[in-house]
């Protein structure tokens, strides 16, 4: 029954966004004043969605081996974590969980956004019912998670034991509210568009989506990348793997939307951009989802899907994005002209900041698409990888870098004031970080020095904003900026420092016998077998020493037998200053084990200024909404 | 000097339009010497890819074809599709599902002795998983070998 509730829930919110869609049209047209009526169905659209999203969790926790989807991705002894996340770990379940939170998120425009007039908000909650009725046509016509079996099956199939992590078993969650947030900033450029009201209003109700949505994606992005590196066992952090690129992307488009809708918001300039960088934004979203879903690149995470649904993802895809553009085109020219700014001031600043992130956007876009676009046209199979992307789109991030220092400290409309000598003294700590880094480090890479004489500027010269403010009455969005952006120079203090100073260690040892490492000195101390709840493995045991105390170490192999899969399971410590890392491989009838092993020094501070990034966002955020709640008390 | 409205909207469409063909062009001058071609052991005994130049090669691993070397962290072994044979040397942990008679797909480079030296490689990666290009080849290569009996 479970199983049949979900579905029906599924039914009636595809008839429901139908029935919105045809109302909206109508408001908008001014045939019929139904503005309650599409609310109020956006909201019970969301709610069957967040119902029949609870039913696919509830045959998840039971393990309902009457579910095709259940036999197909679970097991009755897997942990009950991972049966619960089972549920979105999987195509059909995963594709519920976008369709969940697109209504979710126009139940939530439609409840909050009262702000714009009328027309704009029903033209834009149609738009949304459109995108929800064609995710809703995909679903239940080529992925029905609640297909049953019958006869049911005697035990499940197991999830793939490289999802079952708990990194795993959040981050594609946390990816999709990214996503999906994305597909409100589309809808309300939509439906602003329609009605012809692109004003600062409009980027006021925008800017929080936007803002939303970048902080789940710059979270589900640092979260996927820690995943691989320790997870995947290779000892790096970004493998420029397409199924990464398709959250890179809509993320490079929203940095952009972000700070466009800024200027937007703030001077009402820069409106045909920011409603295209907001149709761009979304637009990755789908590009990312049908890369992902239609299982047409070779990616060590995609999974072999039926054609059919990409296909239809495709066709989705193609409605959507130029639907989108033919309304672009044809309203554009009519957008009454927003005000005019110097060529030195923060909208220049934030323009040259656009361009920067779209070039960069076009490069990884087209690095990621072209093998596609060559074995269409010529059958012959490339694929792309780290060299073109660091080569092509690496010096563009440095330049993007140095503009992240300058840009704060203009000031809108024009430039009155001398931001040089503010600059100069984190100018001077870049300087003097590029010259130690090409007589210290000569071995490094280009690219790594320019990286570290980077940071050592911007993580100074991101605090320079905050200088000579009262911290109290600075506002939370100027400490989210200054925040976010020193978490950019700290990610790039972690890059680069990762590749100038990883020293790695590949060799196959005897028990007893002592490797060094960096300043370490690691034993192989043991060697046994190991038991967990569905799997078994052999561990060794190493010690580690550089001076003072001994850490111990135990990487693993794993063997689970549903599905029958190995896997690695790297042990790391972290230190203040870095982290080991180490593998363990196969033996050798001489009884020697393979061992690798990783001295990383700073390669925490990767994922530190992601998760900054995302804290300088919810202060950004949580500034915006304390102040639309002032406002909305002094009424 | 504020510029008349129009004008400047003008200047941005032009340096938006600059933009977007500064990426294509980019892009196009990146790709022309980094993109990994992918081979099969077929092509590279018809003498497809060039010497030091990064490319992937894809098939299977040939039964009985995989020795450790002395150095107990380097590995040898043949990768072979039923009409070629190219041998690979890989020095590193293998992946946990490489696998005498299934597939693989080796990233590299092919040294003047036409041996392939993998810095990569990549494995099924579970019972359901076989990267694409594989996929089809692993098809093929059955399906011939059916015909052959």
């Amino acid at each position: 029954m479970i199983a049949e509730a979900g579905l029906a829930a599924l039914w009636l919110a595809a008839a429901l966004s139908l029935l919105g869609l045809f109302l909206s049209v109508l408001h908008v047209r001014g045939t019929l004043e139904a503005d309650r009526p599409v609310r109020a169905l956006a909201i019970v659209q969301g709610a069957m969605c967040l119902f029949a999203f609870s039913m696919l969790l509830l045959v998840f926790a039971r393990t309902d081996l009457s579910v095709a989807l259940v036999v197909e991705n679970s097991h009755s002894e897997k942990p009950f974590l991972y049966k619960v996340a089972g549920a979105w770990g999987n195509h059909e379940g995963s594709m519920l969980l976008w369709v969940m939170v697109l209504g979710l998120s126009g139940a939530a425009l439609a409840t909050f956004s009262r702000q714009l007039s009328s027309r704009t908000l029903i033209a834009a909650l149609g738009a949304q019912a459109a995108l929800a009725l064609g995710f809703h046509a995909f679903l239940l016509g080529a992925s029905n998670p609640f297909a049953r079996l019958n006869p049911a099956a005697p035990e499940g199939r197991g999830l793939n034991p490289l999802l079952q992590d708990p990194g795993l078993a959040f981050h594609p969650p946390t990816l999709y509210l990214g996503y999906v947030g994305l597909s409100v900033a589309f809808s309300l450029a939509v439906g602003a568009m329609l009605a012809g009201d692109v004003d600062r209003r409009l980027a006021r109700a925008m800017r929080p989506w936007v803002l939303g949505a970048w902080i789940f994606l710059t979270l589900g992005i640092t979260a996927g990348s820690y995943w691989a590196y320790y997870e995947l066992g290779w000892g790096g952090w970004w493998f420029w793997d397409p199924v990464e690129n398709a959250s890179l992307m809509p993320w490079l488009a929203a940095t952009a939307l972000l700070h466009s809708v800024a200027v937007l918001a703030a001077r009402n300039a820069l409106k045909a951009w920011t409603m295209m960088l907001a149709v761009i934004a979304f637009s990755m979203s789908m590009v990312g989802t049908f890369l992902v879903r239609s299982g047409i690149l070779t990616s060590v995470h995609a999974f072999a899907v039926d054609p059919t649904r990409g296909a239809f993802l495709l066709l989705l895809l193609g409605i959507y994005v130029s639907a989108a553009f033919a309304l672009f085109a044809v309203r554009a020219g009519s957008l009454r002209e927003g005000a005019p700014f110097e060529p030195v001031s923060r909208e220049a600043g934030i323009v040259v900041n656009n361009l920067l992130l779209t070039v960069i956007l076009g490069i990884v876009f087209i690095g990621t698409l072209y093998p596609l676009f060559v074995e269409a046209l010529s059958g012959e199979k490339l694929s792309v990888g780290a060299p073109y992307f660091n080569a092509v789109a690496g010096p563009l991030a440095i330049l993007l870098g140095i503009l992240l220092a300058v840009g704060p400290l203009l000031s809108w409309r024009r430039e009155g004031r001398p931001i040089l000598r503010k600059l100069a003294l984190p100018a001077l700590f870049a300087a003097t970080a590029l010259v130690i880094a090409f007589l210290a480090i000569p071995q490094a890479s280009p690219l790594s020095k320019f990286g570290l004489a980077l940071a050592a500027g911007l993580i100074p010269a991101s605090l320079v904003p905050l200088i000579g403010r009262n911290p109290l009455r600075t506002p939370l969005a100027t400490w989210g900026m200054a925040i976010a952006h020193m978490g950019a120079a700290v990610s790039v203090a972690g890059m680069a420092a990762d590749s100038a100073f990883t020293t790695e260690r590949l060799t196959a040892v005897k028990l007893g016998e002592t490797v060094s490492v960096g300043p370490w000195l690691v034993a192989f101390q043991g060697i046994s077998p190991v038991a967990g709840p569905n799997w078994t493995a052999v561990e060794a045991e190493l010690h580690a020493s550089r001076g003072g105390g001994v850490s111990v170490l135990r990487p693993q192999t794993r063997f689970f037998t549903s599905p029958p899969t190995e896997t690695n399971e790297a042990a790391i410590d972290t230190f203040l200053n870095g982290q080991l890392y180490t593998v363990i491989g196969r033996s050798d009838e001489e009884g020697r084990w393979q061992l690798r092993l990783w001295w990383k020094p700073l390669v925490t501070l990767i994922w530190l200024g992601g998760g900054l990034i995302g804290f300088g966002g919810l202060l950004a955020f949580a500034g915006h909404a304390r102040r639309s709640w002032r406002k909305r008390l002094a009424q | 000097m504020i510029a008349r409205p129009k004008h400047q909207r003008l200047v941005l469409v032009l340096l938006a339009a600059i933009a977007v063909l500064g990426a294509v062009l980019l892009a196009m001058w990146g790709l022309k010497d980094r993109a990994a071609y992918f081979y099969t052991p077929a092509d590279i005994v018809a003498g497809k890819g060039s010497d030091g130049k990064a490319m992937r090669l894809g098939g299977m691993v040939e039964r009985g074809s995989v020795r450790r070397q002395s150095d107990g962290v380097t590995t040898r072994f043949i990768v072979e599709d039923g009409e070629g044979r190219v041998p690979v040397t890989y020095r590193g942990i293998l992946p946990d599902l490489f696998r005498e008679g299934s597939g693989v797909v080796a990233e590299g480079k092919l040294g003047s002795d036409r041996t392939f030296v993998a810095d990569n490689i990549l494995a099924k990666h579970d019972e359901r998983y076989m990267p694409p290009e594989l996929g089809n080849q692993a098809a093929e290569h059955k399906a011939g070998q059916t015909l052959k009996r």
